[in-house]
């Protein structure tokens, strides 16, 4: 078991009160500010002494009350990135970036410097003074400095808040690679549900200082559409645009894809609204929308006005969002045949 | 020239006793601006306000409550005795007298620069395997440089111009404790003393103006050092 948390703490009238278990490496905390994320990061962390229970991280106890231990966070192994990335500033992004790596036994250094630098692409930032970083590369050089003191887990606690999408979807890329390739258990904290699903599987849900509902990310995700305005949004990675007279087509599985967004050579990370397929019972033959998809009904949740449909095609799996009238008349039902139509414009790039 | 050899040996000696009880203090001072600054326990604000008293008190008060300390019949008078050291009407005492009565202005100067430090980035050291005492040096000290700075520079023109607790505790002895404003007083006492007091007006300017001149040099080198992120 990575983190398991059976822990109290009181300010004033609030009370945190999180007993849970996680087992994956990819585990967000999700939850609206007040609801108690950054009393548990604090404590996780050991910035913070819970008032009673216990904390351990991969089985050795970090914090235990009762049997009188609290390791202190320099001893703790455990990295946190803090949403305003916090660099030294009396430091050169080098020392910022070396200050954990020199603090961490050698026996505990799994990871390169050089290479972390060049997935990061801050080698040639090297020799800069941190204040005249762009806001993007702050929080590169914030990932980087905490990846390199190698930590058990590391805590990023809303890494994103505060950039633009432009600046976001620049990082993601980044922040995707690293934690995939240098393979090190995270714990993201966010309160937005699209960086939740790019980033993490599994999620904690704290609600007014009770952290002990789990469930998967997509879970969230599809719980979300009844309860929220927005509805749900479908993450799909397409590869190999090409372009075709004004239109890019994509591959997506053994599907292609005709969108109006240009795109990069590898993977492209697009959004496409539930609501924004429309499912037909027989092929329609005249169209404007580009995409016209054969598929299989594999799932039918939620309820009332706002029925997600989950499909199966050539590319992969899609959720279309109705309203529970169209389902009924068109006796959608598992395993029913249909065609999904997607305009061109219904995708937006994310990374 | 303007001075005479004793007026020259007063500036000296001023010189003299504001470096050695600014240096001297300086790191209490920041141990005690940590302290005040970081530590948790009860009873610090009534530790704080025994620090500020010489602030408050008047300077000859400060220098009469030390010259009783350090008497022979004081509390520090048997050991000063078994050592065989003497601080009154000495230029130990002048600095002693000088670091007592300007200690309060290092101590604040350092504490608001400490106070400022945005504890993300000692919780970030400390998170990073930085130990108490590694943050200390690597973080919190390079972070107050500037404070450190500023304090110093309050410290030493308090020092340059302190007299009461001077005159009280270490004389007015020329040659051996007489510094630029103990000077400046026996020549306004001395008919036609006015021209000299005046010269030595003058390198009291000149010498704070000095100081503040070379205390914003060093600032703007450590600007860099204290910026805030954005």
């Amino acid at each position: 078991m990575l983190l398991e948390v059976s822990a109290e703490k009181r300010f004033g009238n609030f009370l945190l009160d999180a007993e849970f278990a996680l087992d994956c490496k990819r585990c967000g905390i999700f939850g609206p500010s007040g609801s108690g994320k950054s009393t548990l990061v604090h404590m996780l962390a050991g910035l913070l002494k819970p008032d009673r229970g216990k904390i351990s991280i991969a089985g050795t106890p970090v914090f235990d009350a009762a049997r009188g231990i609290n390791i202190p966070p320099e001893k703790r192994r455990v990295g946190l990135v803090f949403q305003h990335s916090h660099l030294f500033p009396n430091m050169s992004v080098q020392a910022n970036l070396y200050y954990g790596w020199r603090r961490t036994r050698k026996s505990d250094r799994k990871i390169g410097p050089g290479a972390l630098t060049t997935a990061l692409n801050l080698d040639h930032l090297l020799k800069r003074d941190v204040n005249s970083l762009s806001g993007g590369e702050r929080r590169r050089v914030a990932v980087g400095r905490t990846l390199l003191a190698c930590p058990r887990l590391i805590l990023l606690d809303e890494p994103l808040t505060g950039l633009d999408a432009e600046l976001k979807s620049q990082i993601m890329p980044y922040l995707k690679k690293v934690f995939t390739e240098f393979d090190v258990p995270m714990l993201f904290i966010s309160h937005s549900l699209q960086e939740m699903r790019l980033m993490t599987d599994e999620v904690l849900i704290p609600e007014n200082g009770c952290c002990r509902k789990r469930m998967s990310t997509e879970e969230l995700a599809r719980s979300s559409m009844t309860s929220v305005p927005r509805s749900y949004v479908n993450l799909l990675t397409l590869r190999r645009p090409q372009a075709h007279n004004d239109i890019w087509i994509y591959s997506w599985g053994d599907e292609k894809l005709r969108l109006i967004e240009p795109g990069e050579p590898g993977d492209n990370l697009f959004e496409l609204g539930a609501s924004d397929i429309t499912l037909f019972k027989r092929h329609p033959e005249a169209t404007s929308a580009r995409n016209i998809l054969p598929c299989k009904v594999v799932e039918i949740f939620g309820s009332g006005g706002r029925v997600g449909v989950e499909l199966e095609g050539g590319g992969g799996r899609l959720v279309s969002q109705i309203v529970h009238e169209s389902v009924r008349e068109l006796d959608i039902q598992n395993g029913s045949e249909l065609f999904a139509v997607i305009k061109a414009s219904a995708f937006r790039k994310i990374c | 020239m303007l001075l005479s050899p004793q007026d020259m040996q007063a500036v000296w000696l001023s010189i003299k006793v504001a470096t050695t009880a600014t240096l001297v203090t300086a790191p209490f001072g920041f141990g005690i601006a940590y302290f005040f600054s970081f530590a948790r326990m009860p009873g610090k604000y009534l530790l704080e306000c025994l620090v500020n008293l010489p602030l408050v008190l008047p300077p000859v008060v400060v220098g009469y409550l030390l010259l009783l300390f350090f008497g022979q019949s004081g509390f520090a008078g048997p050991l000063l005795k078994f050592f065989d050291l003497r601080i009154i009407f000495t230029l130990t005492g002048a600095v002693i007298a000088s670091a007592v009565v300007g200690f309060p202005l290092l101590v604040r100067a350092i504490r608001i620069g400490m106070d400022n430090i945005d504890i993300h980035y000692i919780q970030a050291a400390r998170t990073l395997g930085a130990g108490r005492l590694d943050t200390l040096l690597t973080i919190i000290l390079p972070l107050s440089g500037r404070a450190i700075l500023a304090g110093m520079t309050l410290m030493f023109a308090r020092s340059l111009g302190e007299f009461g607790a001077t005159i009280i505790l270490a004389g007015n002895i020329p040659g051996v404790t007489q510094t630029i404003p103990l000077a400046i007083y026996d020549y306004a006492n001395t008919p036609d003393g006015d021209r000299m007091a005046m010269s030595l007006c003058l390198v009291s300017i000149a010498l704070s103006f000095a100081v503040l001149l070379a205390s914003e040099a060093l600032a703007r080198s450590f600007r860099k050092g204290s910026a805030d992120a954005p």
